[in-house]
């Protein structure tokens, strides 16, 4: 898939529970499996992430579809760290 | 970082936000999703 598309066009969007699971699929998504045992072992796609709570991304989505559906489950995360998280990755591996 | 008029990839996850509502959110910002998936690791 990342393949083929130009990644300038393509970013991935995640729903992860936590920021340590933000963390990890940011990771591979940018650098490859850091755990070296899944089919994106040292594959670097290099994609943009970004988790659908962090300010961002959130400004871009309609009020009323985020209320509707997303604002529940953020209420349940901890929206700091997981921002904090994917946006560390995306700066680390820039 | 825009989201309109760029191909998205939804990851979404059981526990979490889950695929269909990334793809409903990000195809209302203008986006057109080319993948949608929801992981389970339970």
């Amino acid at each position: 898939m990342a393949e083929s598309h130009s990644p300038g066009d393509l970013v991935v969007l995640l729903g992860t529970p936590t920021a340590e699971s933000s963390r990890l699929y940011a990771i591979t998504l940018r650098t490859g499996d850091p755990s070296w045992a899944g089919a994106l072992a040292g594959v670097a796609l290099g994609l943009p992430v970004y988790h659908i709570i962090e300010e961002e991304v959130k400004r871009q989505i309609p009020a009323a579809t985020y209320e509707e559906h997303v604002a529940l489950m953020e209420m349940a995360m901890d929206v700091g760290d997981i921002a904090s998280a994917v946006s560390a990755v995306r700066e680390d591996s820039a | 970082m825009e989201l309109k008029g760029r191909k998205v990839i939804a990851l979404g996850e059981r526990d979490g936000i889950q695929g269909g509502t990334l793809a409903l959110c990000a195809g209302e910002a203008g986006a057109q999703v080319v993948l949608e998936k929801t992981y389970c690791f339970v």
